[in-house]
């Protein structure tokens, strides 16, 4: 218990960015969808039109929705400029208020729509015009059902919003999908009590205005309201108050390994004076975008992840050549610059339990090709996407039974408890050893090669003293003392946080 | 005509159609300043929708109508209605107001205050307490509703009063002095009044003159005295034999 007490006070943080975007995208919601419910009150069209878009946005599912803003936000750089962020507060933000515009849209337009005509005829009897009909009858006798609204959107959005850690917006997601990727359940429950405790803060505070409204009482609206901004408040004095110049943003993806790179990156940065922030749980995709657009200022990547991925080469040239043609299309297509190798390679790698693999006689990929229509494969949400799985099936003719996605942890757990017979697993992953797993090889080099490299955002790297921070970790880092690492934090016993991981790393390498 | 009073409400040829349905064919007459005029006639007849031309809660499709002379359809909507006091059947008093503060929307529509005497004084017009000011609508019976509805339409001092159907939620005895009551109020501030009504017996009561409207046409424009005489036709006349029987039935049972 003291555990999750711990971790929820290290949360203010984060707390104070999903208050600051949740009650943003609420306040767009309302702005939006507030003159459009008085346009759709006196339009029959407009009405239908309007509350059909909502319930289509509906559909959608929140995380999808916000994964579809940034090339969205990518294709309105051509109006806006490259200014314009694709990443974090401002896809976030729009998405969950297009989000929260259906409860609050319906119950405005049925609220409407119910007005006693008898009211309404009366408003137009003693002659009052558009506005004052709207001010003086309509708003104040509609009010506690818009209230109701939004009090539901506010749910939606707080609980939504934790989905916004996905696009590098921080937020209570942040630790659950932290402790998502490293069966950390103190780290998940934390951040599910702090972000369902918001959302039933937030439901009772409305609820207040909402019954002021309704029973004419003053006192117990402005009380509501008064406490809904102070909390809003405090959350733009955490969120802005002590912040000691600009910060250098690390970026990770969603899995330990880049979790503990950028707290010992972070580390390092701090040790030389910067104030530093991270961005977790990045998609592989939307963490190369960030970096090369500034949006995040440090990344680690692969090799092979950027040469298939980005570059969409498949071709498979030795990792000399690989690294410097990178270098030189990163330069080329965005100058986001290439800071060097860390030392080890993390790899996609069929894997399998070692019994499994010496009973069945498996040692490389080409041993699965005639029996693979038996077995199940398992790999991350990624996986089965990327270009490299698809040359891999391509080389060997893997036709399998059955294909399965699974969170990186969860995946692992898969094979052990024999819900897949082989994974798309990371060679650098501390499991490997752990769960006795093997390798297949891969004779006819499908797999291209998976330097881990650092990147750094193209104002970034020209940052002279930033650049002399991270020089002592390239090449600094060797396979097994990064296997070590990611299993200390993956192991189901004795888990270390990703600082504490980073810290010992940082002693082993000797730093 | 010299003797006729001056007009105060004019129709000239009104006709308003719903897609194919005629509601009101072709209307053309006058209401002298300070008459009382009741337009009687059947469900559907049109009188409702040949009454809300005055104020432009409905625009008449073609035709035309004078307030006061102008046109209604080249004055301001909210201006124009701020003059008509409008009291109608579901009264549509706000709900979220009190008492007082329904009597004083008019004035406050145009930024004026309606001082406490005065919407005391309104609430005894309509045989109200004044203390009754600080009540809200659901706190009131019907016919206290419909009274306070006819205060609210005196507020801004009108010229001319609408009334659609004033009484025909209420209770006999309500509603009988309730319509003394306006009948009073009409001659104490030498209102105009027009009083849409499916009623023949409230018509002949409380009117100086009974329009008797039938498929969007008046079919007869007479006294109260004339129509008990014979007179306007059989429409009106076949509407004047219902409360006539019923006294003659009354009559004969108290003999």
């Amino acid at each position: 218990m003291s555990a999750i007490w711990t971790t929820l006070l290290g949360l203010g943080d984060k707390l104070a960015a999903h208050v600051l975007l949740s009650a943003a995208a609420i306040a767009l919601g309302i702005a939006v969808a507030l003159p459009l419910a008085v346009w759709a009150s006196r339009s029959e069209p407009v009405a239908r039109a309007t509350l059909g878009f909502a319930s289509l946005v509906q559909t959608i599912p929140a995380l999808a929705l916000l994964a579809l803003f940034f090339p969205i936000l990518l294709s309105l750089r051509a109006v806006f400029g490259e200014g314009l962020p694709t990443l974090g507060f401002l896809p976030a933000l729009l998405a969950l208020a297009l989000y929260a515009l259906l409860p609050i849209l319906r119950n405005a337009v049925t609220a409407q729509v119910n007005l006693d005509p008898g009211v309404i005829e009366a408003a137009h009897g003693v002659g009052m015009t558009f506005w004052q009909r709207l001010r003086l009858v309509e708003a104040p006798l509609t009010a506690p059902y818009i209230m109701a609204g939004i009090r539901t959107a506010a749910v939606w959005t707080i609980g939504a919003a934790t989905l916004a850690t996905t696009i590098g917006q921080p937020s209570l997601g942040d630790p659950i999908f932290a402790g998502l990727q490293t069966q950390n359940w103190v780290l998940v429950l934390a951040g599910c009590i702090a972000s369902a405790g918001l959302a039933l803060v937030a439901d009772a505070l409305l609820g207040l205005i909402e019954k002021g409204l309704a029973t004419r009482r003053r006192m117990l609206t402005f009380g509501g309201l008064a406490a809904v901004l102070l909390g809003i408040l405090a959350a733009l004095t955490v969120q802005f108050g002590d912040r000691g110049g600009d910060r250098i943003v690390i970026g990770a993806k969603g899995f330990s390994e880049q979790y503990i790179l950028a707290r010992l990156i972070g580390q390092q940065l701090k040790a030389a004076g910067y104030g530093v922030e991270y961005r977790d749980g990045l998609g592989s995709a939307v963490a190369h975008q960030a970096v090369s657009t500034g949006a995040i200022d440090v990344l680690v990547d692969y090799t092979g992840t950027i040469w298939t991925n980005q570059m969409e080469r498949s071709d498979n040239p030795d990792r000399e050549t690989m690294l410097a043609e990178i270098a030189a299309w990163e330069t080329r297509t965005s100058g986001t610059h290439v800071l060097g190798r860390l030392g080890f390679e993390n790899a996609y790698g069929l894997a399998m339990p070692r019994a499994a693999a010496e009973a069945g006689g498996f040692a490389s990929i080409g041993d699965l090709a005639g029996r693979a229509q038996a077995m199940t494969i398992g790999g991350d949400p990624e996986f089965f996407e990327r270009p490299e799985w698809i040359a891999v099936r391509e080389a060997y003719g893997l036709r399998f039974a059955a294909r399965r996605n699974f969170s990186p942890t969860f995946m692992y757990n898969a094979l052990t408890s024999g819900e897949a017979d082989v994974i798309g697993a990371y060679t650098s992953d501390g499991r490997i050893a752990a769960d006795d797993l093997v390798i297949l090889d891969d004779p006819e080099g499908a797999f291209p090669n998976y330097d881990a490299i650092i990147l750094l955002a193209p104002q970034t790297g020209t940052d002279d003293a930033l650049v002399a921070a991270l020089e002592p970790l390239i090449g600094a880092i060797g396979v097994e003392a990064m296997r070590e690492a990611n299993y200390s934090v993956d192991r189901t016993e004795d888990k270390l946080s990703f600082e504490r991981a980073a810290q010992r790393l940082a002693e082993r390498i000797g730093l | 005509m010299s003797g006729d009073p001056p007009a105060l409400v004019e129709f000239s040829n009104v006709r308003k159609s719903y897609g194919p349905t005629l509601a009101v064919a072709g209307v053309s007459l006058a209401v002298g300043d300070g008459e009382f005029v009741a337009l009687v006639g059947a469900s559907g007849s049109g009188k409702s929708t040949l009454l809300k031309t005055v104020n432009r809660l409905i625009d008449p499709t073609a035709g035309a109508v004078r307030f006061a002379g102008d046109n209604v359809e080249g004055l301001p909507l909210a201006a124009l209605r701020r003059q008509i006091g409008y009291v109608f059947q579901s009264v549509g008093l706000f709900p979220h107001m009190t008492v007082g503060e329904n009597i004083a929307i008019g004035p406050r529509l145009v930024g004026e205050r309606l001082a406490g005497e005065r919407i005391a004084r309104l609430l005894e017009l309509v045989d109200l307490e004044p203390e009754m000011a600080d009540r809200l609508p659901d706190e009131l019976s019907g016919g206290q509703r419909q009274r306070v509805g006819v205060a609210r339409a005196l507020a801004n001092e009108p010229r001319l009063l609408l009334m659609d159907e004033p009484f025909g939620a209420l209770d006999p005895i309500t509603r009988d002095a309730l319509g003394d009551r306006v009948r009073a109020l009409h001659g104490e501030f030498g209102l105009t009044t027009v009083m849409v009504t499916h009623d023949m017996a409230e018509a002949l009561l409380l009117a100086d003159r009974v329009l008797v409207m039938d498929a969007g046409k008046v079919v007869a424009d007479e006294t109260p005295h004339a129509l008990l005489s014979g007179a306007g036709g059989a429409i009106a006349q076949g509407l004047v034999a219902v409360p006539r029987a019923q006294a003659d039935r009354l009559a004969e049972l108290a003999r």
